[in-house]
């Protein structure tokens, strides 16, 4: 499990690494919401290229990501998932809250 | 069902042992050759029902959870797992998707959804007080060898 956040011009991109599940999840969630209470960016950009595995832990650390991101005025997008990954999204609806790239 | 190779794996409730779960189901799987689709089928669906048994069926006691792997005659896979936690009071209410009762944990709800719908067939068994056992299948494609 890797994160390296990077920001540029009030828009940030969190490039993720290995494994989301229940486990994982736990250190990622404190990391990005660390980054996101402190920088308070306009847009935030979480790229799953890198994701080898997610069940619906995932789907509920996009989910909490996004509703804190949008009380501090910012919104997320997830960029390049899997295609087996973009099967966990679309089976949870989330498209229809977060833009997927 | 004629079972061709089968392994029972035991381990403490312990959300570490999520990952450990599906490197064991992967391992087992590779004597059937399954494409890659179907191995993230099922190692996401045995996460979904290890990960169940850890924060629902255990939450925040200790116990076991025993993940049986089956491979059947016709390349069918059968999962168990089983846990020994409290039980589920309302197995139809739980297997509805978006409901969850660890909200504050991120819980999206969705886990039997995942399994029901990555696999061929779901059952859940459960007892107030004794426990939870969710078993599944699923036929991987034909081989021509």
């Amino acid at each position: 499990m890797g994160i390296d956040i990077r920001s540029e011009n009030g828009a940030a991109i969190a490039v993720l690494s290995g494994e989301i599940d229940h486990h994982s999840a736990r250190d990622m969630r404190a990391e990005l919401d660390r980054f996101i209470i402190t920088m308070q960016p306009e847009l935030m950009a979480m790229d799953f290229g890198g994701i080898t595995f997610m069940d619906s832990s995932g789907v509920g650390l996009i989910m909490g990501r996004s509703k804190l991101l949008r009380e501090c005025g910012g919104r997320l997008e997830i960029h390049n998932p899997q295609p087996y990954i973009r099967r966990v999204l679309k089976l949870s609806g989330l498209e229809r809250i977060v833009k997927i790239r | 069902m004629e079972v061709i190779n089968e392994i029972r794996f035991s381990m403490p409730s312990l959300s570490v042992n999520e990952a450990a779960a599906r490197a064991v189901v992967s391992a087992f799987m590779t004597q059937a050759d399954p494409t890659v689709e179907e191995l993230s089928d099922v190692r996401t669906a045995v996460s979904e029902a290890v990960t169940n048994a850890i924060v629902h069926g255990y939450r925040g006691t200790k116990g076991k959870v025993e993940l049986t792997v089956k491979l059947l005659a016709g390349r069918e896979i059968y999962i168990r797992v089983k846990d020994a936690g409290c039980g589920i009071e309302d197995v139809e209410k739980a297997m509805e998707p978006l409901y969850t009762t660890a909200p504050e944990e991120e819980r999206s709800g969705l886990g039997f959804s995942v399994m029901s719908s990555f696999m061929d067939r779901l059952s859940v068994r459960s007892k107030v007080g004794r426990g939870t056992t969710v078993t599944m299948r699923k036929r991987l494609a034909a081989h021509d060898d």
